[in-house]
């Protein structure tokens, strides 16, 4: 240090001041290194026992993965096994496995950030192959309006009047909203509309949208501090929030599409985490989803929930299946949605 | 000098000779430099005086490539993955120009009235004893500290539609300039402060009782020490609002060609599996930041050398 101070003009009176900062830094990263360390010994213990399930999912199932993970420890195949979850935005979760965020099993949104894993080998084929298709949740698209619906808003058409502020998140950077606006487009043509009918319907809607969150989780922040009239979010996720005491009303529409949350092992994965996996599909696990307000997939256990039943529930097989609906209505640049926002854009900066 | 200057000068990292920066011009009192952690002008103005020994620029490269211009070089790669076709389409596109358009003119805007309200509290912080400014200092590095998130909820809390002062910014391109406003303020003081803090007050004295008017004092003396450090605070200030996203995005409402910043597109494209055209966006937005920032480090050149008096 002192042989090389660049200091010519005060060689040496330098040393003293800096050998007791460069201690302190050393104390300093002594410090912020302890608490690491105590972390990572739980983690390297856990994995060392071979008893350790990287979860990757979406950010709306957290709380219920919470209690399924504790439960799962409680049966038989689950004993002494750590779930360990990460979660965040459909889309980012599938990109950051494909650039090797360690899963064991994921758990997404939609189908298409499944198809980025079996695009990149990392999902077999087949994960769809099973009895329920690939998919462990099921929720539908509904409103939400604040207490007492105020703006009477109980299908579709009213989202469009005048005056009755939208809040639907962004489709390019949330799964959510790509639900939102096929429930909207299907809804259109279970209503008898054409295709371009229903097109047109979207450019109203959008027109209406007083914001367009980047996430679901960030809409809802956005409704519940008091923007919009109506939010268009998964039903789960509105029942959470009723649950957590949250002053919201939700409305089921009349038509809506019915939301299918895929999930898969990797081909990887311990048999620890197909365990998991089975048990997140068997009656028991199924319970647990339908009381953190998913909708079972099993029907048997889907009977003793009684979700709200709409006049017409479609899929997105309806809709001519997620792979040529994700490049038809979302491509960022020449997506029927992209297209609905550059008019309206245009209109607003005229206007 | 604190402990921390003599640190990094060791390292080869700072300024190597006492060539007096216009910071430290005159027989100043010479108060402890707590804010050093913003380079103060004098650093940055003899950067060019590195290369005496050879470790120093060769440590300083290594660590700039590997921070810095491997991620650059590889998000130009990225952007040009899908060839000039793609990138050109992907940045003429019009929600692209449109946030692109909305985020460095509020950036700019924001920059200014920053440098300008961030001089005043920097002089009353330096120039004024008064009780609690021990806090009040304290408080102005809270925008610092505060997960970016959490500011954006917090000012969705207080300019939204519930705002206690029944102000509705939501939604509107007015609550992105307070949000950049609020993330922003610290560079524009803590930039400024030890400069002036460094200056003489004696002289500004002296020229007082040779007859000048606070106005002369202000305009010939002061501002010429302190625009250096004000225009680079501005230029951090420009920097951070340019690529802020999260005390952004949420009190925005993020919708296109109205409240939607360029950060928040870019996070659109990511999710939408265009990278490429994510990457494309970003680099017109970091070559016109660099653009920016070196008219400001030109002008800050240009004013480094104060009138005479």
């Amino acid at each position: 240090m002192q042989t090389r101070s660049p200091h010519p003009s005060t060689p040496g009176a330098r040393s003293g001041p800096s050998r007791r900062a460069f201690g302190r830094v050393l104390g300093l990263a002594a410090l912020a290194a302890a608490p690491l360390a105590l972390i990572a010994v739980p983690t390297a213990a856990g994995a060392q026992t071979g008893g350790s399930v990287n979860l990757v999912a979406y950010s709306t199932p957290k709380p219920a993965y919470t209690i399924l993970g504790t439960d799962f420890a409680k049966t038989n195949s689950g004993a002494g096994v750590t779930v360990s979850g990460s979660f965040g935005p459909s889309g980012t979760q599938a990109t950051s496995v494909v650039d090797g965020l360690p899963a064991d099993v994921v758990n997404f949104s939609l189908e298409p950030d499944m198809a980025k894993l079996v695009k990149a080998g990392l999902v077999s084929s087949s994960w769809d192959k099973n009895a329920t298709k690939g998919i462990v949740t099921d929720s539908i698209v509904s409103f939400i309006v604040r207490p007492g619906n105020p703006k009477h808003i109980t299908s579709w058409a009213d989202l469009v009047k005048p005056g009755v502020g939208v809040i639907t998140p962004n489709v390019f950077s949330s799964g959510s909203a790509k639900w939102n606006i096929m429930a909207a487009y299907g809804a259109e043509l279970a209503l008898g509309k054409t295709s371009a009918q229903a097109q047109t319907y979207l450019s109203q809607l959008l027109h209406n949208a007083v914001a367009q969150p980047s996430s679901a989780s960030a809409a809802l922040q956005t409704f519940l501090s008091g923007q919009g009239d109506v939010l268009l979010d998964y039903e789960d996720d509105a029942l959470y929030a009723k649950s957590k005491g949250e002053a919201l009303d939700i409305v089921t529409p009349p038509q809506t599409i019915l939301i299918e949350n895929p999930i898969a092992v990797t081909k990887t994965a311990s048999p620890s985490a197909k365990a998991f996996v089975t048990y997140l599909l068997s009656d028991a696990g199924q319970k647990v989803w339908g009381q953190q307000g998913y909708r079972p997939v099993l029907p048997s256990v889907a009977k003793q929930f009684h979700f709200p039943q709409p006049k017409t529930l479609f899929t997105i097989d309806h809709l001519g299946g997620w792979t040529a609906v994700n490049t038809k209505f979302f491509d960022p640049q020449t997506g029927i949605v992209a297209h609905v926002e550059q008019s309206l854009g245009v209109s607003t900066a005229s206007g | 000098m604190t402990n921390l200057d003599a640190t990094v000068a060791d390292l080869g990292l700072g300024p190597p000779s006492r060539d007096p920066g216009p910071a430290e011009r005159g027989p100043g009192r010479r108060r402890s430099r707590r804010y050093s952690l913003v380079a103060p002008s004098s650093a940055l103005a003899h950067a060019g005086t590195f290369g005496k020994k050879a470790a120093g620029p060769a440590l300083a490269v290594t660590y700039l490539s590997l921070l810095v211009l491997l991620p650059v070089a590889a998000l130009i790669t990225n952007a040009f993955s899908g060839g000039w076709h793609t990138f050109w389409a992907a940045v003429t596109q019009p929600e692209a120009v449109a946030a692109l358009e909305l985020t460095l003119v509020a950036a700019l805007i924001v920059a200014i009235i920053n440098s300008i309200a961030g001089l005043a509290i920097a002089f009353v912080l330096v120039r004024d004893d008064f009780k609690g400014k021990s806090v009040v200092s304290a408080l102005i590095d809270l925008p610092f500290a505060l997960p970016t998130i959490v500011a954006g909820l917090t000012l969705l809390a207080l300019y939204g539609a519930n705002s206690p002062f029944h102000l509705d910014l939501a939604g509107t391109r007015l609550g992105i300039g307070a949000a950049l406003l609020f993330v922003t303020l610290p560079f524009c003081v803590r930039s400024v402060q030890p400069v002036l803090a460094e200056l003489d007050a004696e002289i500004e004295d002296a020229a007082s009782s040779l007859g000048a008017t606070r106005r002369q004092v202000l305009r010939r003396i002061l501002l010429p020490s302190v625009l250096p450090a004000v225009l680079a605070g501005a230029g951090l200030a420009f920097a951070r609002a340019v690529g802020e996203f999260g005390s952004v995005v949420l009190i925005s409402g993020n919708i296109p060609f109205k409240t939607e910043v360029a950060s928040s597109w870019i996070f659109s494209l990511s999710q939408s599996d265009a990278l490429p055209a994510a990457s494309a966006v970003s680099i017109v937005l970091v070559l016109i930041s660099l653009l920016v920032l070196l008219g400001i480090g030109w002008a800050r050149r240009r004013f480094d050398v104060p009138e005479t008096v």
